[in-house]
C-alpha cells in the first residue's frame, strides 16, 4: 500500500496506534480498489441474460486480510526489522559459533529423511501414510535429485541448461520400453538408463560447445522440445501421446515383488496384511538413496581434478583454456554427468507411476528444476533440497488448504494459483537472497593439502 | 641465432574479421630472457599474446616453442607445453578462493608439486598468504594481479607471458611486481615475455625489447639501448613517468 507516515508524527506515534490508523487506510485503500474488481461480477443466468452477481462477504474478506496485514506488519513487522537493523549495526562481524543444529545441518537432515516413513507411518496409519510418502515423500525428492543433478550442469560448470528435462524424459522412456518390452529389471535397467541420458547429455553437448548464456539456453530449449516432440510422433515406438502403460514395478532386489498376485509377494513372504503402501515406503528409500548417491558423487567430484574444471569452468572459460584444461571434454562431461542423474531419476519416475507420456516432460518440468537450483542456491546442495521441499512440498500443501473455500467461496481451487505463489515465492527469495537459500559455497582448496594422485600414499610427512 | 630461441614468432598475421591486427610480426626470445613488448593503446600488443596462445590464430606465419610448431595446436595443448600467462585483465576465477584459483593453475600436474609451489608463491608474493581463503573476486587489484600471475607460476612454466602486470596498479605495487618478476627470472631462469604500457618499468626490466606500432614490430634492441632511443623516448617516455 502507498500509506506511509511522514517521519515527524511517526516517529511519537506508538506503533499500536500508528498500526491502527495505517491499518484503517488500508482498509479504505482496498476497499476503494477491490469493490468493483471483487464485489460485483458480471455473470449468465439460466436465461442468457448478464446479470450484476454481488459478491460482498468475499470483499470483506479480502479488506479485512489486507487490513490485518498492514496492521501485523507496521505493528510487528517493522519494529522488529528495524531491531534487527541496529543489533546487526552495533554487533559488526561477530562470526558467532554456529549452533548445533547448524553445525548438523547435514546429519540431522538425513536422519529425519530416513526415520520420516516411519513417523508417518506410526501417526497416521499404513492406509494414512500413503499420502504423506508419496505425494510429498516421494515427490520432493524426485525434484531434489533432479535439481542435484541439473546443478552440475547449471550451478558447477555454469552451462545454463533450459532443456533437463529431455534427459529426465529419455531416461523414463528407457525404463519404460525396455522394462514393458524385453522384462528387464530395474536394477539392471537403471544404469543403463542412466548411460543412454549420458549419451543423449554429450549428443546436445557437441553442438553446444562454442555456445554460452542466452544462446546455449535457447538451444537446450530446443533440444527439450525436440526430444518431447520426438516421443509425441514417434507412434510405432513409443505409443505416441497415449504413453506406455502397464510398466513393471520395481522388485526387492529380485527377493520380493510388490505385485499382490506374485508368489512371492512382500506380503505373503514377511506374513503381514497386503498393502500398497509397502511399494511406496519401498520407493521412499530408494529415491532417497538414490538421491545420497547423486549427493555423494557432486561432492567427491568437486574435490576431483574435473569438478574444479567445472568450476573454473563457470567462471572464465578463456583463463581455463590457457591453464591447460581441455574445455571441450569438460563441457562434455558436465552435460553427461548432470544427464545421467536426470536419466535415474526418469527411469525411477516410470517405475513409480507405472505410465509415462510425453505430458510430464514439457518445458515447465525444466523451468521448476531450474527455479529450485536457482532458489536454493545455485552449487549448494542443502540449499537446493531447502528449495524442492518448499517449492514442491508448498504446492502440495495447497491441496490441503479446504479452509480456503470457506472464505473465497466454494469454487476456488488452490491448485491452481500454483504457479502465481511459485513466481511470488521466486521474486520475494531474489529480493531477500539474491544468490538462493545458501549464497556461499564450500572452497575445496586448503593451505596443506593431501596430494591429489596416489603418490601421496608412497611418502610420509605431508597432510 | 636459430634454434637457441625458447619461442621463434616469425612473419605472424592475425586477422579480427576482416581487420588486420597483426601484420607480419617477428619476435623471439631466448631461454632465461626477459623481453619486453611496448606500445600504444591498440597496437596489437594482446593480440600478439594471444594468437601465441591460439586464441585468435594465426593466418599466416609459425610460432616455434621448443622446436616444436605450437601455430595450429588448440590452447589447452600449447598451454601443456609449459607457456603460462597471465592474461590482459587478469582473469582470476572470481567466486573461488586464493588458495583455489592456485590450485587450478597446478592442474597440468595434478597437484603433483601443488604443496612446495604453494609456498614459493607465498614467499613471493606474502599478500596472497594473508588472503588465503578470500575470494578472488574480492581482492583488490594489485592482490588479483599477484594471484594471477602466482596461478600461473603454479604450472610449472618454461616461458612465462605477462600482459600489461601494472595495468591500473599503484607504483608501489608494480614495483613489487617487477621485483618479484626480476627475482624469479634471477634465482630460477625464468624466462618472461611481457607487454606493457609502462615503457619505462619494462625496459628497464627487460634484457631486451620489441616496439610495436599499428600490428608492426618496428623497432628492437636491448632494454638500455631502447630506453636511449631518442623516438622511443618522445612516444612513450617523455611526459610523465615516474
Amino acid at each position: 500500500m502507498a500509506v506511509t507516515v511522514s517521519p515527524s508524527s511517526g516517529a511519537a506515534a506508538r506503533p499500536i496506534t500508528r498500526a491502527i490508523r495505517e491499518s484503517l487506510f488500508a482498509g479504505v485503500i482496498s476497499f476503494g480498489l477491490f469493490f468493483l474488481l471483487i464485489g460485483l461480477k458480471t455473470d449468465q443466468n439460466i436465461r442468457n441474460e448478464l446479470v450484476l452477481v454481488q459478491r460482498w462477504g468475499l470483499l470483506a474478506a479480502v479488506v479485512l486480510i489486507t487490513m490485518a496485514g498492514r496492521f501485523l506488519y507496521v505493528a510487528f513487522g517493522q519494529p522488529a526489522l528495524e531491531r534487527r537493523k541496529a543489533a546487526q549495526a552495533n554487533a559488526p562481524a561477530s562470526t558467532a559459533e554456529p549452533g548445533f543444529i547448524r553445525r548438523n545441518f547435514n546429519a540431522i537432515g538425513i536422519a529425519a529423511l530416513f526415520l520420516f516413513p516411519i513417523l508417518v507411518v506410526s501417526t497416521a496409519g499404513l492406509q494414512g501414510s500413503l499420502k504423506w510418502v508419496d505425494n510429498f515423500g516421494i515427490q520432493i525428492l524426485i525434484y531434489v535429485m533432479l535439481a542435484w543433478g541439473l546443478n552440475i550442469v547449471v550451478g558447477l560448470a555454469g552451462l545454463l541448461d533450459l532443456g533437463y528435462v529431455a534427459f529426465y524424459a529419455v531416461g523414463a522412456y528407457a525404463y519404460a520400453l525396455l522394462g514393458s518390452h524385453f522384462g528387464l529389471s530395474f536394477w539392471i535397467l537403471l544404469p543403463c538408463a542412466g548411460l543412454m541420458a549420458a549419451f543423449w547429455g554429450v549428443i546436445l553437448g557437441f553442438p553446444v560447445l562454442r555456445l554460452r548464456g542466452d544462446y546455449l539456453a535457447i538451444v537446450t530449449l530446443a533440444f527439450g522440445e525436440i526430444i518431447r516432440l520426438v516421443l509425441i510422433n514417434w507412434r510405432e515406438v513409443t505409443n505416441g501421446s497415449a504413453g506406455i502403460s502397464g510398466i513393471p514395478k520395481v522388485s526387492f532386489f529380485g527377493l520380493m515383488s510388490f505385485n499382490i498376485s506374485d508368489d512371492n509377494y512382500i506380503g505373503k513372504v514377511l506374513e503381514i496384511a497386503p498393502s500398497g503402501a509397502y511399494y511406496k515406503i519401498f520407493l521412499y528409500y530408494l529415491i532417497l538413496l538414490l538421491c545420497l548417491l547423486t549427493a555423494f558423487v557432486t561432492i567427491r567430484l568437486r574435490r576431483m581434478p574435473v569438478g574444479r574444471a567445472w568450476e573454473a569452468l563457470r567462471e572464465d572459460e578463456i583463463a581455463c583454456r590457457s591453464l591447460g584444461i581441455n574445455t571441450t571434454t569438460t563441457k562434455l562431461t558436465a552435460f553427461a554427468t548432470g544427464a545421467m542423474f536426470g536419466g535415474f531419476a526418469g527411469s525411477f519416475f516410470a517405475a513409480r507411476q507405472g505410465f509415462v507420456s510425453p505430458e510430464s516432460f514439457v518445458f515447465i518440468e525444466s523451468a521448476i528444476i531450474l527455479a529450485i537450483v536457482v532458489l536454493g542456491g545455485m552449487g549448494s546442495l542443502g540449499g537446493i533440497a531447502v528449495a524442492a521441499a518448499v517449492m514442491i512440498g508448498g504446492t502440495e500443501i495447497l491441496r490441503e488448504l479446504d479452509f480456503l473455500k470457506a472464505i473465497f467461496g466454494r469454487d476456488f481451487t488452490p491448485e491452481l494459483y500454483r504457479m502465481l505463489l511459485f513466481g511470488i515465492a521466486m521474486v520475494v527469495v531474489m529480493l531477500w537472497k539474491p544468490r538462493g537459500f545458501v549464497g556461499s559455497r564450500e572452497p575445496t582448496a586448503f593451505l596443506k593439502e593431501r596430494r591429489a594422485v596416489s603418490g601421496s600414499f608412497t611418502k610420509e610427512g605431508h597432510g | 641465432m636459430a634454434g637457441e630461441n625458447l619461442l621463434d614468432i616469425r612473419g605472424v598475421e592475425t586477422f579480427y574479421g576482416n581487420i588486420r591486427a597483426l601484420n607480419g610480426v617477428d619476435v623471439s626470445v631466448k631461454e632465461g630472457e626477459i623481453v619486453a613488448l611496448i606500445g600504444a593503446n591498440g597496437a596489437g600488443k594482446s593480440t600478439l599474446m594471444m594468437t601465441i596462445f591460439g586464441a585468435p590464430r594465426a593466418r599466416s606465419g609459425t610460432i616455434t616453442f621448443a622446436g616444436t610448431d605450437i601455430t595450429r595446436m588448440p590452447t589447452h595443448e600449447i598451454a601443456r607445453m609449459r607457456i603460462a600467462q597471465s592474461p590482459e585483465g587478469r582473469r582470476i576465477f572470481p567466486r573461488m578462493t586464493v588458495m583455489e584459483n592456485l590450485q587450478m593453475g597446478a592442474s597440468l600436474d595434478n597437484l603433483k608439486y601443488y604443496n612446495e609451489d604453494v609456498e614459493k608463491v607465498f614467499t613471493l608474493f606474502p599478500r596472497l598468504k594473508e588472503r588465503i581463503g578470500q575470494r578472488g573476486g574480492t581482492l583488490s587489484g594489485g592482490e588479483q594481479q599477484m594471484l594471477s600471475i602466482g596461478r600461473a607460476l603454479m604450472a610449472r612454466p618454461k616461458l612465462l607471458l605477462l600482459d600489461e602486470p601494472s595495468l591500473g596498479l599503484a607504483p608501489l605495487i608494480v614495483r613489487q611486481i617487477f621485483d618479484a618478476i626480476r627475482e624469479l627470472n634471477r634465482t630460477e631462469g625464468l624466462t618472461v615475455f611481457l607487454v606493457e604500457q609502462n615503457a619505462f618499468g619494462a625496459l628497464k626490466l627487460a634484457a631486451r625489447g620489441y616496439v610495436m606500432v599499428n600490428g608492426n614490430v618496428t623497432m628492437s634492441g636491448s632494454g638500455k639501448e631502447l630506453l636511449a632511443n631518442p623516438e622511443v623516448r618522445a612516444a612513450y617516455l617523455e611526459g610523465g613517468h615516474h
